[in-house]
């Protein structure tokens, strides 16, 4: 057929069965248009055919027969070849439309895999309506997720482009006010991969090819809890263009993996219990990927089935199948602090009520894939976005029976990660896979084994009874709660007690018990995801709160402010506080603006105007987050620095891009530590043979480690070069000055790549490495410290309930947040408002199901994740209160913004129609009812 | 297995005829269709004859007393359309809901009746504007009522390999007459209405002279809640009047409960907030005239 594709006119057949987004990654090699879930609902592959926005995955090629067909690679003016558009980057940006300049200058680009989809759905918008309002953006990019929710960012950006388009006038970036406004730290910088973003030539595992490459995939078990009878692998190993199908008989090393506790089967085997409907049973590789789906359905399966255990308090229960051979139990989880009887006993008044919480999914819009490819030396490289290379690499020799050196892992861009991509998905079946036929193996799971394998965040149980006094004074909370870890551990004991550790709230509390049951069911297996049990606990400590605020007849902030944790605290883990405690200006801050807008009490309810069924009311919210591992955990991060024969420093660590700006904070601090350019500094992550090991990018440490171990290796290395170059030109090292890329010395001025060759000639290499260890913590239990720092924050929403239908609907946050210092406030700005949505997302519009171990929820188009409709306007307000060991100050802020989110609208659900809400998320018609009070009859 | 072996795009009605007698299936959006058979709910086609290009199913225009809309008319041109704004608000309203904005680009008004969903927003509109199918065989052409094309959940009168949808006839809008269309959603779950709901009315005075109804779910076919309709005939709008179509309707129509989406109680309750919304909405609209 023929078609015009970007401009240009091309002949080309279209195969069985393909759609658009196929032929136009797979037969044109055109990878810019993403798939995220190839079911028609993210958006990810949107690209315009004959002026309309149009979905690639959904849209069979044959169709685009004589049509005029627009992707991401098309939309700058200059078509440039991809070789071009490599060696020729002022060329690119030049060229660039303005939807993709102002998507970058607006930082409306963080992970960067949606962006193509959000770049083609507003280039059809303003193709049509070049001065949209919000209204008319909002429309028109409904259905074109981003995970990191850059949503306002997003819809700056397709304003000012518009403008750009009308007026001619240029794209200006949102200015933002720094506390260091003469340093390189602190001051706004577009992030360095924003570029290839947004013109589509950004790689994701997805978009690599290898020759000879094969296609796998998974046989999962598809019940929950069984113990496997037979397997039959011989029809599918017949099936031609098949090249193996392996079992667990055919695993050479350990056979199981996990990333605290070894107790994942890498395939259960014949005799072998399925503890979840993910589990692996068989791997197979084949010529395409269709062949390899036809062969998952030639493997015959019988199993025994077990009953199934489904929540974490059934699985406490001793007389429930026990689904590990240690029992149900994974960790009792316990916080003691002073005298609990004697608190309540203090107290006037003693409150008690249950909350419940439901399993959420990570949702990343870039599905799992990893890619395994032996060199000719023999070594398996594996290409993933991986949260924890060095991780995989451990876990990945390890079944194949081979020493650590002999892998390689080379992290890819990641599409979304928020905890989700630290255990293995697919990387050691590819490596299996490969190792057998010798080829090259890509493993991506398509949206519905995504849903249905990597572990999710926590369901739990929490009882939370606290005492106070008249006065509104705390004198005692205790704890009890129930986490579902589901069918494997993964992080689950670190996740718990984060949740039992934060379960007082961030407030002095004299007497403090918490217990905690982390048990397995046979759930989809639970793990870390953004908020790491706390977004859990500070939804019940925030609802109870307010329900003791209620009963005291004291104001909400009041009660919060009079109990927060402060300089001198001690929180209830025995953990004095004494520094970087900025919880009551983040209070104070989020009243003061909150207050700003409103006449009377922000937390009375009232009319929308002119709709009496319309309730609107504020609610508040505070929470505190950890940095780093903690608990006695080493905490340690490497980065190597070096001066490049080009003059460009290059800083390198095994840490990953997740979305947040990890890079554009390392090149913002060598940067800094060099007084040059960002644009001087190059980073490079993520690869096991090339970067040093940056350890997990969880816990919102890598600011803080990685960021310290870049400084202090950018650090070294400057005293090396000072001193190797006062030696030669006979000065004091101190005066030797780094400015604006130059050394400057004894009147001379050296530009980089001179002191490059200054350092080789006098033998020294321009290179050093640095291993941080963070600040040392303790285990709970031993009072001490158990984390490094904190971070605070404060938010408060307003919402509008429908009494008729009982829908909800989030109209305003302010959000406070204390971040030590921020680095860049442009990425800040990012992480705090997709923290936001995503914490909105959390209260009012995901939730995952699971039914005796069954997922319900197994597509994208059940599991709704907030789209920029529901996106509130965000007010976000920076509160620095330094850390002393921190990178300038700075402490971790990825998880903190979500996690006070949700608390903060439940209570202003509660104050504007009186509903108290203690079960997650927010169920509409449980509002109307209780609004109603009609009965719930079953049928 | 590829999703489809061959794919025809037609250029005329005797073109995706021949095609369909020959076995292949109708495509139009495919936004449905397509995700199906992905997902294995629908097996494997031989073949898909895409109708799309068909100029027949493509047009909107006045046909006399009626409005016609080709089932080939993807919803966003429906949306936009002058003549569909000014004749049958209650259809504008339902098509900018189905989908999302790229869904709504392809997507087919013919597509949405094809698939036979109790709750189908464009096929409840439809249904309030008393519009008739238009099919064609090789027999010739048939107009159907639409409240009789349906059989059962993805099973309607049009005969698979036999019979293609052509459009359909909505009679235009006279002085005092409007419509209106709402839904309502919950955010978490299965992407379908919990209930959603359509009105036409004529006022006349300060009566309802005449009214169609038609609401979603509501059984296992989608239908007009014709004994509701009698109640309101004649009458003002009124609290009173409210409670006791919204009686009637119950009567009529069966609320169920569907897991993880809503319980009965919950869509008789909204029944009556949608009846009286869609029901003031069109009354203001009628009025304007």
């Amino acid at each position: 057929m023929d078609l015009y594709l970007n401009g240009k006119p091309i002949t080309i057949d279209p195969q069985p069965g393909e759609m658009l987004v196929d032929m136009l990654r797979e037969q044109l090699a055109l990878t810019g248009t993403k798939v995220g879930c190839n079911e028609a609902e993210c958006g990810s592959c949107t690209v315009i055919v004959d002026g309309e926005a149009v979905l690639a995955c959904a849209y069979p090629a044959a169709r685009a027969a004589g049509r005029n067909v627009i992707t991401i690679e098309g939309l700058s003016p200059l078509a440039l070849s991809p070789d071009e558009m490599i060696e020729q980057d002022e060329l690119v940006q030049k060229s660039l439309h303005p939807i993709q300049e102002a998507f970058i200058k607006h930082g409306a680009v963080q992970c960067g895999f949606c962006i193509p989809g959000q770049i083609m759905t507003a280039y059809a918008l303003l193709e049509h309506d070049p001065d949209p309002d919000d209204e008319a953006i909002r429309h028109a990019l409904k259905d074109t997720l981003c995970r990191c929710a850059g949503y306002p960012s997003i819809l700056n950006a397709v304003k000012a482009a518009g403008e750009r388009m009308r007026t001619g006038v240029p794209i200006r970036a949102p200015e933002f006010q720094s506390s260091s406004p003469l340093e390189v730290i602190g001051n706004s910088y577009i992030r360095p991969d924003a570029l290839d973003k947004v013109i589509g030539r950004t790689k994701f595992t997805d978009d690599l090819k290898f020759e000879h490459m094969l296609q796998a995939r998974v046989k999962r078990a598809g019940v929950p809890h069984a113990i496997v009878k037979r397997l039959d692998i011989e029809k599918a190993r017949q099936l031609p263009g098949v090249l193996a199908v392996l079992t667990a008989a055919d695993i050479p090393g350990e056979k199981k993996h996990g990333l605290v506790i070894y107790d994942w089967p890498v395939l259960v085997g014949v005799g072998e219990r399925v503890r979840t409907v993910g589990d692996a049973l068989a791997i197979v590789a084949a010529e395409s990927r269709a062949i390899a789906t036809q062969a998952l359905d030639l493997i015959e399966v019988e199993f025994e089935a077990q009953p199934v255990v489904s929540d974490p308090v059934q699985a406490y229960d001793g007389s429930s199948p026990a689904i590990h051979p240690g029992g149900n139990l994974l960790k009792h989880i316990k916080v003691r602090k002073g005298d609990i009887e004697l608190g309540f006993a203090e107290a006037d008044l003693v409150l008690e009520h249950e909350f419940h919480t439901g399993i959420y999914e990570h949702a990343f819009i870039e599905p799992e894939c990893s890619i395994a490819r032996l060199t000719p030396e023999g070594r398996m490289e594996i290409y993933v976005g991986s949260q924890i290379p060095y991780a995989d690499r451990n876990q990945i020799a390890r079944v194949l029976g081979w020493p650590e050196e002999k892998v390689r892992v080379i992290g890819m861009m990641i599409g979304g990660g928020f905890g989700g991509k630290e255990d293995i998905a697919g990387q050691i079946h590819a490596a299996l896979l490969t190792e057998r036929t010798g080829r090259p193996v890509k493993l991506l799971f398509d949206r519905h084994e995504s849903l249905l394998v990597h572990p999710k965040r926590h369901a739990t149980q929490i009882r939370i009874k606290m005492g106070a006094k008249r006065d509104g004074r705390l004198t005692a909370v205790e704890s009890e709660l129930y986490g579902d870890t589901g069918s494997y551990a993964s992080l689950g004991e670190k996740v718990m007690t984060r949740a039992t550790t934060h379960s007082a709230g961030p407030y002095e509390m004299p007497h403090a018990k918490a217990d905690c049951y982390a048990m397995y069911t046979n759930n989809p297996p639970a793990g870390a995801f953004r908020g790491f049990g706390v977004t859990q606990a500070c939804f019940a400590v925030e609802s109870m709160m307010d329900i003791l605020a209620e009963r005291l007849e004291i104001d909400p902030v009041e009660i919060r402010r009079m109990n927060a944790l402060r300089l001198g605290s001690t929180t209830n883990t025995g953990q004095e506080l004494r520094e970087s405690v900025g919880l009551l200006e983040c209070i104070q801050q989020v009243q003061s603006e909150m207050e700003s807008r409103m006449d009377g009490d922000p937390f009375k309810p009232r009319s929308s105007p002119g709709a009496e069924h319309l309730r609107r009311a504020w609610g508040f919210a505070v929470a505190y987050k950890n940095t780093g591992l903690g608990g006695g955990a080493p905490d340690k991060s490497a980065a190597e620095v070096e001066l490049c024969p080009d003059g460009i420093l290059e800083v390198r660590t095994s840490s990953a891009e997740i979305g947040q700006g990890l890079v554009t904070v390392l090149q913002l601090i060598v940067a800094q530590e060099f007084r040059t350019s960002p644009a001087n500094v190059r980073v490079l992550l993520s690869d096991t043979d090339l970067t040093p090991d940056g350890g997990p990018t969880t816990a919102s440490r890598q600011t803080y480690v990685s960021g310290n171990a870049a400084r202090m290796a950018a650090q070294v290395l400057h005293q090396a070069i000072s001193s190797t170059l006062a030696e030669k030109y006979d000065c004091p090292p101190q005066e030797v000055h780094f400015e604006e890329g130059l050394v400057r010395l004894n009147g001379n001025s050296l530009p980089m790549e001179e002191v490059y060759l200054e350092m080789n000639e006098e033998g020294r290499s321009p290179r050093a490495l640095y291993e941080y260890w963070a600040p040392s913590t303790d285990p709970l239990g031993d009072g001490g410290n158990m984390h490094f720092a904190y971070s605070f924050a404060a938010q408060a929403a307003e919402v509008e309930v429908d009494t008729h239908t009982g829908e909800v609907k989030v109209l305003n946050v302010i959000v406070a947040n204390d971040v030590g210092k921020a680095l860049n406030p442009l990425g800040l700005q990012g992480q705090v408002e997709g923290g936001v949505v995503m914490g909105l997302g959390n209260a009012l519009t995901e939730h995952f199901i699971v039914e005796e171990g069954r997922v319900i929820t197994d597509r994208l188009a059940r599991y709704r994740m907030p789209s920029i409709v529901q996106t509130p306007q965000i007010h976000s307000i920076v509160i620095e209160h330094p850390t002393q060991d921190g990178p300038y100050g700075a402490k971790g802020v990825g998880e903190l913004s979500s996690i006070p989110t949700t608390p903060a609208i439940t209570n202003a659900i509660y104050n504007a129609v009186g509903v108290r809400i203690d079960n997650l998320p927010v169920d509409q018609e449980e509002i109307v009812r209780q609004l109603n009070k009609f009965s719930k009859t079953a049928e | 297995m590829p999703l489809w072996k061959n794919y025809y795009l037609a250029q005329s009605i005797p073109e995706a005829l021949t095609r369909l007698n020959e076995g292949a299936r109708v495509i139009a959006g495919g936004t449905d269709l397509l995700l199906e058979i992905q997902q294995g709910v629908q097996p494997p086609p031989e073949s898909l004859v895409d109708v799309c290009n068909i100029p027949e199913l493509n047009s909107l225009e006045i046909r006399g007393k009626d409005l016609f809309i080709g089932a080939g008319v993807p919803l966003n041109h429906i949306v936009a359309s002058q003549l569909v704004q000014e004749n049958s608000q209650a259809l504008v309203e339902a098509c900018n809901l189905i989908g999302g904005p790229q869904v709504r680009n392809t997507a087919t008004l013919g597509g949405n009746i094809a698939h036979a969903l109790p709750a189908a927003d464009g096929t409840i509109a439809l249904l309030a504007l008393d519009a008739q199918a238009e099919s064609v065989s090789s027999e010739g052409s048939r107009i159907t009522a639409l409240e009789e094309l349906f059989l059962g959940p993805r099973h309607s009168r049009i005969e698979e390999n036999q019979e293609l949808l052509v459009g359909f006839y909505l009679p235009l809008r006279k002085n005092s007459q409007a419509s209106a269309f709402k839904r309502v959603m919950r955010p978490q779950g299965v992407a379908l209405p919990i209930l959603n709901m359509a009105v036409w009315l004529q006022r006349k005075k300060d009566r309802i002279a005449d009214a169609h109804l038609a609401l979603g779910p509501s059984g296992p076919t989608p239908l007009r809640a014709r004994m509701a309709e009698n109640v309101l005939r004649g009458e003002k709008i009124s609290q009173t009047l409210i409670e006791k179509v919204h009686q009637v309707m119950l009567e009529e129509v069966h609320l169920r409960t569907s897991p993880y989406r809503a319980s009965a109680d919950y869509r008789t309750h909204l029944a009556k907030i949608l009846l009286q919304d869609v029901l003031e909405i069109a009354w203001e609209r009628a009025g304007k005239d």
